[in-house]
Parts: structure tokens; sequence; C-alpha cells
């Protein structure tokens, strides 16, 4: 085993570190223009090959050969120099992925330099008020007209729906073939006088997603993605990419290491918190458990960069991610105190009290629902990951 | 950057795998733990034969010269076959006197240990941890009392803990007295060693180095053990019907056993990592062995108790062979100090 990654990789290191101290300096950048400079700036970084590498050069990517440990280095010399890496949301981790993976060579001309600007901002159109973790028995209905499909029916749960322009859908096209066999991926503009939305104010008071409502939409037999009937295997290339990108072990370092600093800050009994037995047990306790799943990280991230398949670990990992995060959540509750009965404000909002490690307890409990719940995780290590055998009533 | 085994590792595993289902099949762990040997010496000799007790030792000893992460990778798949010789015990021993800087004992114990013509087993005392240690050195002449010694009877050689923190070596013989325990884990079973003014030699190595040894080879053994604990698991929920269909596809069930794997698959990366730590002299090698052994103390116990509540009445039986393994779990909780202990020491070593 070694985890350094090796002379050219470092010397690598030092291009990408060089090419930063040059081209991102936003201190020295007026407020108004900062929203261009960041655009030159990763247009410079995609020139020279460390932004959007799966991306070939004529959709506006830098099209570099995979390579797992150029692009870890590369994010973490970026993180270093808090320099903006690729434009995030629905669109990169999942949108643009399925269409390389499965789209025409027109699908990708159309929408991937428009979802990397940021113009397309996408929904996810999956869930329904019927339709949860039954995903497959999804009932918003698409017709053929023409050359167009007629969508009616509803969406719900949709993350940043207020903001989308556009969204990838699975809409029920084949009514009498079996549920799976029977949902077809499509593509479609909201900018369309049959779409109405509604937010719906989430339990953390604050970012909403939100409902949709299609009554004879239309969309272009064009914008469909794969083989009309074959939906649900391409959505499943795009959770593939969900589920990667979810399980973030620095993610959770961070979260850790504010969890000691407030162990720290906190004053119990008349001395730092962390001079408690009690705390300084739970602390580690939760360490245990942060770098199981790091190192885990590391696993993956050693199959993918020799390109074997994932270790049966991989399925596990976003279970252990919302556990691990509740517990960090919890032991932050029992420091603060009191301050837990604060209404916490808003992320970013200057001056927030303890109170805002709400946002963590909160976080956690969404991510035990969102991209498939943690039942629906455990059926997965059961069953894919330990062969246990399947529930008849859940289908394929 | 790598961070999975090597074929050849995986190899060494499955041949160590291989060996133990041979010579230490489940008749003869349940021959050993009803009758009176303190460990099976067929199963052993095996197990030396194969070189493990030479893994981290030179290869001018007769050892093969490699680092704390393969010895970790044989103690794992020994805690998988409830290996019963002090297989920790020979490995660090080894290294204790391989470390030292004294020809003479290297000569006279190195081979030996590698071939496994020696046994060897550790006397550390009081709590485990070496500030604790008790037993008094005068001159090159020891004496004191150590309880919990592993196979204290078959031993050839003792690595004592000494008062202060230093460690000795120390032959069995008239100056050493052995009083056996009633054991919970019968894999393993433990005396009370009392050396009395016993002739010693004092080992120059550093025992805080030694110790972590330990803890990482007991947290691959727990780690092996948990695994084999949840296997025995999914195995028995395929096979046993209940309602008219396996038990493992009730979803409460298989949502038991899933979270089993949950604590037990990435654990192993833990234990890789502070074996890895250790090996590449690391800034945080002994903090991480002190996690890593507290937090596979914790997840045995807690895998041993859920596979045999999934097993049901058969898993609460003697002769049923998880009882080895539960048994084995409680043993490895106590083991070098209690995961309370290690946390602790963890968070000392952070300056918390
Ligand atoms: C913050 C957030 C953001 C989201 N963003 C989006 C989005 O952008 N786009 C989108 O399409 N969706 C989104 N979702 C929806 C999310 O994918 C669904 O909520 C989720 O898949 C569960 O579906 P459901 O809400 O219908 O619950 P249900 O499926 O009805 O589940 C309810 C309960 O039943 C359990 N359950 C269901 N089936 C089984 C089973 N077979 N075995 C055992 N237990 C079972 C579940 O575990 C859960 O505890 C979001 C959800 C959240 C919380």
């Amino acid at each position: 085993m070694d985890l350094s990654y090796g002379e050219e990789n470092e010397s690598y290191r030092k291009d990408v570190r060089e090419f930063l101290k040059v081209a991102w300096n936003p201190a020295s950048v007026e407020k108004p223009a900062m929203k261009a400079y960041i655009a030159g700036f990763r247009e410079k970084a995609t020139g020279k090959g460390y932004l959007y590498r799966a991306i070939p050069r004529e959709f506006g990517g830098s099209q570099q050969p995979v390579d797992v440990l150029k692009a870890q280095v590369i994010r973490e010399e970026f993180a270093r120099a808090r320099a903006p890496m690729e434009v995030g949301g629905n669109g990169m981790n999942m949108v643009v992925p399925t269409l390389l993976e499965r789209g025409t060579q027109e699908q990708k001309e159309q929408f991937i330099r428009k979802t990397m600007s940021g113009e397309y901002i996408w929904g996810q159109g999956y869930s329904e008020p019927g339709s949860g973790s039954d995903l497959a028995s999804v009932r918003t209905k698409a017709v053929l007209d023409g050359d167009k499909w007629v969508i009616n029916g509803q969406k719900i749960w949709t993350s940043q729906g207020m903001d989308a322009t556009h969204m990838f859908m699975l809409a029920r096209t084949e009514a009498d073939a079996p549920k799976h066999a029977g949902i077809t991926y499509l593509l479609l503009s909201l900018d369309h006088p049959g779409v109405t939305r509604q937010p719906i104010k989430q339990i953390t008071g604050g970012a909403t997603f939100c409902e949709f409502f299609f009554e004879d939409v239309t969309t272009p037999v064009a914008w469909q993605i794969g083989d009309r009937g074959d939906g649900w295997n391409v959505s499943k290339t795009t959770l593939k990419h969900e589920r990667a990108s979810i399980g973030s072990a620095d993610m959770l370092g961070h979260q850790f290491a504010q969890l000691v600093k407030l162990a720290k800050e906190t004053q119990r009994n008349g001395q730092p918190a962390i001079k408690d037995p009690l705390v300084r047990d739970a602390l580690v306790r939760i360490e245990g458990w942060v770098l199981a799943h790091r190192y885990s990280s590391y696993r993956l991230f050693s199959h993918a960069a020799a390109g074997d398949p994932p270790p049966s670990v991989g399925l596990m990992m976003k279970l252990l991610l919302t556990e691990i995060g509740h517990d960090i959540a919890l032991t932050a509750e029992d420091m603060i105190g009191d301050e837990a009965m604060l209404e916490p404000a808003p992320p970013g909002t200057r001056g927030r009290g303890p109170e805002k490690w709400l946002d963590q307890i909160m976080g956690s409990l969404g991510n035990s629902i969102a991209g498939g719940t943690t039942n629906i995780q455990r059926n997965i290590i059961g069953e894919r990951g330990l062969g246990l055998p399947r529930d008849p009533a859940m289908g394929a | 950057m790598r961070f999975h085994l090597s074929e050849e590792q995986g190899a060494i595993q499955d041949a160590i795998r291989g060996t133990l289902a041979d010579s230490l099949p489940s008749e003869k762990l349940h021959k050993l733990i009803d009758g009176e040997a303190e460990f099976d010496r067929e199963s052993w000799d095996a197990l030396m034969a194969l070189g493990l007790g030479g893994l981290m030792l030179p290869e001018q000893y007769g050892g093969s010269d490699l680092g704390l992460l393969d010895a970790a990778l044989s103690a794992e798949v020994g805690g998988e076959g409830a290996v019963s010789g002090p297989l920790i015990g020979q490995i660090a021993t080894g290294l204790a006197i391989a470390e030292s800087d004294d020809d003479d004992a290297k000569s006279a114990w190195l081979p030996k240990l590698a071939t496994g013509d020696a046994v060897a087993t550790l006397a550390f005392g009081r709590d485990w941890l070496p500030e604790s240690w008790d037993v008094s050195a005068v001159g090159n002449r020891v004496s004191g009392s150590v309880r919990f010694v592993q196979a204290a009877t078959m031993a050839d050689v003792y690595l004592v803990g000494l008062a202060g923190g230093k460690l000795a070596l120390v032959e069995a013989g008239e100056h050493v007295e052995v009083q056996p325990l009633e054991s919970f884990d019968r894999t393993r079973r433990q005396s009370t060693v009392i050396f009395n003014s016993a002739p010693a030699t004092l080992l120059s190595a550093d025992s805080g180095r030694i110790f972590d040894v330990a803890l990482i080879l007991a947290a691959a053994d727990a780690l092996g053990g948990a695994q084999k604990a949840l296997d025995m698991t999914v195995a028995y929920a395929k096979e046993r019907e209940q309602f008219g269909q396996p038990i493992g596809q009730f979803q409460a069930l298989k949502h038991q056993i899933a979270q089993m794997a949950l604590e037990v698959e990435p654990a192993r990366a833990l234990v890789w990592y502070a074996a890895y730590a250790f090996d590449k002299g690391l800034d945080d090698a002994r903090r991480a062995a002190a996690i890593a052994n507290a937090h596979l103390s914790d997840r045995f116990v807690s895998i041993g108790r859920a596979a045999v509540a999934a097993h049901g009445g058969i898993g609460y039986t003697w002769e049923y062979d998880l009882s080895i393994w539960f048994r084995r779990s409680i043993y490895s909780r106590a083991y070098l100090g209690g995961p309370a202990v290690h946390r602790e020491r963890a968070a000392q070593l952070a300056n918390w």
C-alpha cells in the first residue's frame, strides 16, 4: 500500500499550484466584477485541463484521459487555494454524465455547454406523490404526438425546482409494459404554459423544493435520452453518479473538525468541554467512524484508479455518511445545550450562534431520505452486497 | 497511490485460511474448548510452517522482513479461524527482540520464533499500558506477578513488561510459576504468571512501539472474528426457513444483517490504515493504533451479539460454532485495555 501520489503527480501538483497562484486572485477583484472573473478563471482552468475533464473539447470541456489521481490532485489544490471548481448542481452531476453516456450528438451539442455555463438549471423530476422509494411506479404520462411527447402528471420534492429552467424526468410511456419497462427518460423545458410549480417549504424553514404540475406539456422526441421504454436503465446511470457524489470524506472530516472546535470553545463546569471525559470519549468514538469512512473512500478511490470494480463497501458509503452525520449533530447538540432551542438564521448570515448546528441535524435528516432512504440503502446492502434473498414484492 | 491489497497479500490470506480450515476445523475447535489443552498444537505448527512467526523478522534470522500490514492481514485470518496459539505474542515478541540491540538475544531466539520452535507470549501486567507495568528488575533478575498471560503453560519465553515501561525476555523455567485461570475464551486461555527472581534479558526496544503492534494485531484479529460472525449469519439467513421462506428474506432481519455489515466492512480500512501508518512511521501512527483497537473492540462485541440474536436458539448453544466467536469478542474487548482506555489515550495524543 502506498498513499503517496507518486513523482509524476507531485510534479503535476506543482503545475496546478503555479497556475492557481497566477490565475486565482479574487482579492484583486471588485465585487460587481466577481462573476465575470470567476467565469474567466474557469475558462482558463479548463484550457489547462483542470476542469470539465470528462467533457469533450467540442462541447466546451477539456477532454482529459481518465486519471483519478490527477483529478484528486486538482481537487486538493483548488480547495487549498479556495478556488472555484466546476459549476455544481443536478445538471453537471446528473444530466451531463447521462448525456455523455447515452445522449445523441445533437443532444450533447444542445445541452452540455449551456449547462456548464449555468444558463440551464436542471430539476430532477423523478419522485411523485405516489412514487418515491418505488420509483419505477411513476405515473406521469407521456404520449407521442408526431415528433413531440405530450406530458401530463405531477412531480414533487424537486430540489432547486423554483430556479430550474429545465427538467430531466421519468415518464410512463408504455401503459401495457411491465412497470420497469414502461418508462422513458425525457428532457424538457419548463418554459411552457402547461407547467405550474409551487414551492414547498422544507422542515428547515429555509431552502425549498417544489411541486410541479404538467398539463399537456410538450417536449421534442429528439430530447428523449435512450430508447423508448428504456428510461429505467438510463436513470440508473444517473443515480450511480449521484451516489458517487454524496459520499464525501472531506465534508465529514470538516464537520468533525468543527465539532472538536466546538468542544474546545464550549465551557462546561468551568473548563472547556473537551476536558470532560464523556465528551472526549464521545469524540473519539465518532472519530473511529469518521476515519473508517475516510479510509474506505481511499479504498474506493484506489479501486477506481486501478480501473477495478468497486468493493462492497461502496454500497455502504451513503448510509454510513448519514449515520455519522447524525452522531456528529447530536453530540454538538449536547454541547450547545439550551442554544438548541433557538431558530438558526439562514446559512451565510453573519454572526450566527451555536444554534447553527441545527443545520447539521437537518442536513443529516435530509440525507436519510433524499437519493434513496435509509431502509432502501439497507435493502441494497443486504441484497446486492450480501446476497440475501430479494423481497419478491419489490420486483427487479 | 494504492489502498487495496496486492494479489500476493490476498494469496497469503487464502493460504492461511486454507491451512486453518484444514488443521483447525470445527470439530477440533470443540475438542479444544471442551478439553484441557491450552491451545491446539497441530494447527499452530501448521501456521508456523507457513512462516507466520517470522513475518516481521529480518531475513538473516529466517524471517520474511514484511511489515505490520502483512502481519495484521495474517492476524485477521487468524481471528476468522479462531487461531488458538499466541499469534500476537509470537509476532510482537520477535519484533521486540529484532528492534533491540542485543545480537546474542537475536541469534538465540529469532530463528526459533520464526520457525515456531519456540512459543512466545506477552506478560505485560497491571493495566496493560506500558506506564502501568510493575514487574521489578534487580540486575538481570525480575520479580512480580502478571495476570492474563495467554498460553502461559505452553510458552517457552515471555515478553515481560517491567516497571518504568521497559521490556525483558524471560525463559520458562524453575523461576517462573504458572497458575492457570478459568478462562471465558477457551481458545485463548489465560494464566497468572509469577516471576521469582527469574533470569531475564533486558531489551532496548521501544515498548510503546511493541504495544502499538499488539494493539493493531488485536484489532485485526477482532476484524476477522467479526467478519466470521457476519459470514455465519448471512449463510444461516439464506438457509434457515420459517413461515415458508428463508429468514433472510424477512426485511427486519435483512436490515439487521445489513447493519452488521455496515459495522464490519468500513472498519477494515481503519485496520489497514493503522498498520500502514505504523509501517511508514507516520505522525498519527500511535493514535491510529489506539482508535483502530477501540473501534474494532466495540464492533466485534456488537456483531457477536447481533449474530447470536439473528440465529435464534441455535446461536445460544455451546455446540454451535458461534459461541466460540462470541466468547472471543468478549476477550478481545478486554485484552490490552478496553475501548474507553484507548479512546482516552487517543484524546490525549491529540492534545485535547
Ligand atoms: C431534501 C430532499 C430533496 C429531494 N430532492 C429530490 C429531487 O430533486 N428530485 C426528486 O425526484 N426527488 C427528490 N427527493 C425525494 C426523495 O427521493 C424521496 O423522498 C425518497 O426517494 C423517498 O420517497 P417518498 O418520499 O415517497 O417516501 P416513501 O417511499 O413513501 O417512504 C416512506 C418510508 O417508507 C419506507 N419504505 C418505502 N419502501 C420501503 C421498502 N421497500 N422497504 C422498507 N421501507 C420502505 C422508507 O424508507 C421511508 O421510511 C428529495 C427528498 C428530500 C428529503
